[in-house]
């Protein structure tokens, strides 16, 4: 009951911002405990995102930054301080109710696209749906939509090898769309594309952001990308170390028009 | 996730890897297949044995008059004249536990047709002695209770003597002719083939037990009596009541031996087919040792199936999969596994005890329970070995999955 009463006091007095800030970490510690050593990759980091925001995250490696979004993505709990999630404190729960908060709050998008091999692209979109129970029907009536507004009509029966890499990483933006997420945490997303490529993918985050409202975390180590966000935010040594607004953000639609034709591995180039 | 959704899964992701998943399964499929069929090797021999029992007669309780200790020295059985028709009788009046009763009296002689001899056994008995036999007359009929009481000299031939005595022709209404006197052949006996004890049951003449004792074998005591007892459960108290009875009919005295042996072929037969489902039971369990190194077999492939798909149960917890729904996946993925291996095992035991009993002419059966039996086993085999594999999967962490290469 006391702890209860501890807990509520903060969450009361934030609740004006926990309506506008989606994510807001209080004082975030990550300390892993290696036997001999013990290794602090998160120093105590506060900061906050609002809905609708589209952050970027850098940092060089060993800066925390992926300690933050293991913890951003509810795959791993603080040591210490505390995490609201669309105004819940996640930083306590179990690994059972993590699984239910990454399922109905989270999207991920990896580096690597992570889709299941020899699995269709719908049946990718469908997994998140899968695992909060939706029926078969309304699975593929979300996941059509989902793969719709990644502008992959038509590839619904392709498997992952039968597409190319620009075409995998919607098809797995589909999928972090397809349950209504409150945030999309991308994690080097055009890390394995060529820059045209990455440009799509960015078009599809800025239209998804821009024209959906959602909120978008992404990580990122090029500069050159961090330049589509509205904010950036640099770690250093398990800190923020910067965190300022972009000024000569870039439009990704247009940036695409620029570039030069080039012959790629897509021909559905018109879909995006 | 509901259990027909995690079946779907699992059943996706076997079909994904489809010459994997018939490598795992072979294991479990040859060791079904085994246990079918030995088990339906010993079966169809025990049933054998059933059935044969069947054809000795219905709860056949047997009385022979036999083995008297006089002064020290056993005679041999049918060495007693002390059974008689009297005690035939009054076992069916005072055993209620026996149904019918038929006198017994064995010879043996050299049978004359026209110019064909054949030395047979010839048995004298009552008539309901067919019926306690379920023994059939194929052409012809029986004789009567007139018939005994007059001492007729009719008779039924068993096919072995039809073949020796009267090839091609017609037995029915001919005269043979044994010890020089005339008797009428009245009725052909279907065929018994061989008893459990390896007789030929054809190669016999049945005639009024009377006939045989005053024309043929000249004495007035019996053999044996025949006797069928109402279940198979009451034999054994019905032996008891015969013994009582006979006893005290042949008023022996309680320091007396038996002057008369009463066998049920039942029990013998029983013993026999006791033996051999114990020889089934060895040899399956034989068998059921490939059940079990089949189902290591999948443990196995399950484990590498673990480490081979980390990404994807990273990707999986990810996406809101918790441990469970990851560990209730690799289990039904085995499950699944074992249960189809079993049912193809099944199939392949069935066909392989056809084959054997087209090729070896054994014979075998496979009993429903054992093919139940087997396919619960399998699949228990399967939720056993694919629980470590599951459980390692279950405890991945999301993050070290992700990243694994």
């Amino acid at each position: 009951m006391a702890e209860e009463l501890l807990q509520s006091q903060p969450e009361t007095e934030n609740q004006p911002l926990a309506s506008a800030a989606i994510i807001q970490v209080e004082n975030l510690h990550k300390t892993y405990d290696l036997g001999e050593i013990q290794v602090h990759a998160l120093r105590g980091v506060s900061l906050s995102v609002n809905r609708g925001e589209f952050v970027a995250i850098m940092g060089a490696s060993g800066s925390g930054k992926s300690t933050f979004m293991n913890l951003a993505g509810c795959l791993d709990r603080p040591t210490r301080g505390r995490y609201l999630l669309d105004g819940q404190d996640v930083s306590k729960l179990s690994n059972r109710k993590l699984a239910g908060i990454r399922n109905r709050k989270i999207g991920f998008v990896f580096q690597g696209f992570n889709l299941l091999a020899r699995t269709t692209a719908l049946e990718n979109v469908e997994l998140p749906l899968v695992y909060s129970g939706v029926s078969h029907q309304d699975r593929v009536e979300r996941a059509r939509e989902a793969l719709r507004s990644v502008g992959l009509e038509g590839r619904e029966a392709h498997h992952p090898a039968q597409l190319s890499g620009g075409q995998q990483q919607r098809v797995a933006v589909a999928r972090a769309l397809v349950n209504h997420p409150a945030i999309i945490l991308a994690d080097e997303p055009t890390g394995n594309l060529d820059s045209r490529t990455s440009v799509e993918i960015m078009e599809v985050f800025q239209r998804l952001n821009g024209e959906r409202h959602i909120t978008i975390l992404l990580v990122t180590h090029e500069p050159d990308i961090a330049r589509y966000a509205q904010r950036v935010i640099t770690f250093r040594d398990g800190k923020v170390r910067r965190d300022m607004l972009v000024e000569d953000r870039l439009d990704a639609a247009r940036e695409f028009e620029n570039l030069p034709a080039m012959e790629t591995d897509d021909e559905d180039e018109e879909n995006s | 996730m509901d259990f027909p959704a995690v079946l779907r899964v699992a059943v996706r992701a076997l079909a994904r890897n489809k010459m994997r998943t018939i490598l795992t399964m072979l294991g479990i499929i040859i060791g079904v297949g085994a246990v079918i069929c030995t088990v339906a090797i010993g079966e169809g021999a025990s049933h054998q044995i059933q059935e044969s029992l069947r054809n000795l007669g219905d709860n056949l309780v047997f009385v022979a008059a036999g083995s008297v200790n006089q002064h020290g020295v056993h005679m041999g059985s049918s060495a007693t004249k002390t059974l008689t028709a009297g005690d035939a009788t009054a076992i069916l009046q005072q055993v209620p536990l026996i149904t019918r009763v038929s006198p017994g009296v064995m010879a043996s002689a050299q049978v004359v047709y026209g110019n064909q001899n054949w030395f047979t056994h010839i048995r004298g008995v009552g008539p309901s002695y067919l019926e306690i036999r379920h023994w059939p007359i194929q052409e012809g009929s029986s004789f009567t209770q007139h018939d005994v009481d007059s001492s007729a000299d009719v008779c039924l031939v068993g096919l072995t003597v039809v073949q020796n005595l009267f090839g091609d022709e017609d037995p029915l209404g001919k005269i043979i002719r044994v010890q020089n006197l005339p008797f009428r052949v009245v009725g052909v006996l279907v065929s018994k083939g061989q008893s459990p004890f390896g007789q030929d049951e054809d190669d016999t003449i049945i005639m009024p037990y009377t006939t045989v004792q005053k024309k043929i074998a000249g004495i007035s005591w019996l053999n044996f009596i025949t006797t069928s007892a109402s279940s198979q459960e009451s034999i054994r108290p019905a032996e008891l009541q015969i013994a009582s009875l006979i006893r005290e009919r042949h008023h022996l005295r309680p320091d007396e031996d038996d002057d008369f042996i009463i066998r049920s072929p039942t029990d013998l037969a029983e013993t026999q087919a006791q033996s051999g489902r114990i020889m089934t039971l060895l040899l399956a369990s034989i068998a059921s040792v490939s059940l079990l190194v089949g189902g290591i077999g999948i443990m196995n492939i399950m484990l590498v199936s673990v480490t081979e798909r980390t990404r994807e149960i990273g990707v999986r917890m990810a996406v809101g999969a918790t441990e469970r729904d990851v560990q209730m996946q690799f289990l039904s993925e085995a499950f699944v596994l074992s249960l189809l291996g079993g049912a193809v095992g099944v199939l392949g035991g069935v066909a392989g005890s056809l084959a054997v009993s087209s090729m070896l002419s054994w014979p075998t059966r496979v009993p429903i329970e054992a093919i139940g039996v087997a396919v619960l086993f399998s699949a228990g085999v399967g939720i056993f070995f694919g629980y470590l594999p599951a459980r390692k999967a279950a405890h991945l962490d999301p993050i070290e999955a992700l990243r694994y290469e």
